[in-house]
């Protein structure tokens, strides 16, 4: 029964990927991507996270997505122009992204000190998963709100305009 | 048991909770044609069987006999599409709500509640957040600029709601310490209405909170501004007609009652009577098992009422009333809320 819903997501994912790179309107970019979050959180939930599945839905196929198709749906963006690609990343880049993935696969393969992800055949539950995050991890974890507090920051001083700027200056901003 | 027989019984309660739903939804309906009548000084529907009692009926039949227009402009796919997920979401969430005692039903299965998940509160929030896209695709597929302007809007009011609304549950799932809602409506039933969450656990100020974030999140009045009439036609379901315009509108009559669940079961205790210990539990086995049934039913129906009433006596809110009361007000409450309780919880 997990295999076949592990097949299924697995593969749902994956053609949401491939048609992400495929479409040419960004918006159906951006649902192809909501469809690969939504079939990650599957995945999740068959590997017993339950809360990490809800969380990924939530933050990311409701919040963040909805961002982006509101942003597109704002700007009402057109359909991408279609090129050929340039010679350059036909000659260098299949052969390097080869490259990288051997790379990759033969250094996975050969560790085997990876350490052993707490499959065990239950479900992690969200206390447990809690009582890790804030007692072993309280550390990284209250870096990590630092380094995001960080990002907020920075884009509302990149987003900020001057207040000495001169209104008409800011609404030819507006208009364009 | 055995596989076969869960797969059956799961089937038979999802379709008789889904048949209910619709048939909650059309009544829905007609109590607010017919409160918001008298709130106006008149009869509302009363034409059709007694009382009007028969108009859902002949409605749906109108929307599934009229003229299915689909305009030459729009974006077919998701224009056929975008009905589909604000019904499809809007029914799903009932999925998790429990609505009636545990343990009551053959072979130790749960008769009362379609599927019992730790995180049943985060799911709903989960199915909540997917159907936005319904409306927001409508709008965009619909190649109309009223249709796009209820989208947009509805986009940001249902993305700035959404946090003062998660929000406001924290303090409910501090107390209870778990997201499953059986666990959190136990929690707060031991002396019926004495503990509710709302009195006896102090989360008033969540209860507020959840109240207006969720009006804002159905598009109801007063923050029904993605389909204000007077100024967007109709907003996002503008170019929409016949049966897809009705799944609109069954998306959110079915989004309404999903609300009221819900607030019955975080904060008012869910199918527990209020007089909590105080009337000995019946020794009948059938009693026992629908009172809890007739407690929900009646504490959602409050919140249907309440609803009604509201649309029938505010009038809308501005634009930028309406994002500044989601940020400025409801979001520092919430946290505030959040602060306080985890406080009381700690030093208690």
């Amino acid at each position: 029964m997990h295999l076949i819903l592990f097949f299924l997501f697995a593969g749902l994912c994956l053609a949401g990927a491939i048609n992400l790179l495929l479409q040419s309107h960004p918006i159906n970019s951006a649902l192809s991507l909501i469809v690969v979050m939504t079939s990650l959180a599957v995945l999740y939930l068959l590997l017993g996270a339950e809360f990490l599945a809800a969380a990924q839905i939530i933050v990311y196929s409701g919040a963040i997505m909805v961002l982006f198709t509101f942003v597109v749906m704002l700007l009402n963006a057109g359909r991408e122009e279609r090129t050929l690609g340039s010679r350059a990343a036909r000659i260098v880049g299949f052969p390097a992204v080869a490259a990288l993935l051997a790379v990759l696969a033969t250094l996975i393969l050969r560790a085997h000190g990876l350490g052993a992800a707490a499959l065990n055949q239950g479900i992690t539950s969200t206390q447990d998963l809690s009582r890790v995050l804030f007692h072993a991890l309280l550390l990284p974890f209250e870096v990590t709100s630092v380094l995001v507090l960080i990002a907020i920051l920075g884009a509302v001083v990149l987003a900020r305009r001057d207040p000495d700027e001169p209104s008409g200056n800011r609404e030819r901003t507006a208009a364009e | 048991m055995t596989i076969l027989a869960f797969f059956l019984w799961s089937l038979l309660k999802v379709a008789v909770v889904t048949v209910v739903m619709l048939l909650g939804v059309a009544y829905t309906v007609l109590l607010e044609r017919k409160v918001v009548g008298r709130i106006q000084n008149r009869w509302g529907p009363s034409r059709v069987g007694p009382f009007g009692l028969l108009q859902p009926l002949v409605d749906g039949a109108k929307s599934f006999l009229k003229e299915d227009l689909i305009p030459t402009g729009v974006y077919r796919p998701l224009y056929l599409l975008a009905p589909i997920i604000a019904l499809g979401c809007a029914l799903i969430s009932i999925a998790v709500v429990p609505f009636g005692a545990p343990g009551i039903g053959p072979h130790g299965l749960d008769l009362f509640e379609i599927s019992n998940v730790n995180i049943g509160l985060l799911v709903i929030l989960g199915v909540t957040s997917i159907g936005v896209y319904g409306i927001a695709l409508a709008g965009w597929s619909s190649n109309n600029k009223y249709s796009l302007l209820g989208a947009l809007r509805s986009s940001a009011q249902l993305i700035s709601y959404e946090l003062a609304l998660g929000l406001s549950l924290v303090g409910v799932v501090l107390r209870a310490g778990s997201f499953n809602l059986r666990t959190i409506v136990e929690q707060q039933a031991t002396k019926g209405i004495a503990t509710w969450n709302v009195f006896g656990g102090f989360q008033f100020l969540a209860f507020f909170i959840y109240l207006m974030a969720a009006y804002a999140e159905t598009n109801r009045s007063p923050f029904d501004l993605p389909e204000a009439e007077s100024e967007l036609t109709g907003g996002y379901h503008t170019e929409y007609s016949s049966m897809k315009f009705a799944m609109f509108f069954m998306a959110e009559y079915a989004n309404m009652i999903n609300v009221g669940c819900v607030a019955t079961l975080l904060f008012f205790g869910g199918w527990t009577s209020p007089f909590g210990d105080l009337i000995p539990p019946p020794q009948n086995i059938f009693v026992q098992a629908l009172v809890p049934i007739f407690w929900f039913v009646a504490k959602v129906f409050c919140f249907l009422f309440l609803y009604i009433w509201v649309r029938g006596t505010l009038p809308r809110f501005r634009y930028d009333q309406l994002m500044n009361f989601g940020w400025r007000v409801l979001m520092p409450l919430a946290i505030l809320n959040i602060v306080g309780t985890s406080l009381w919880l700690a030093y208690r």
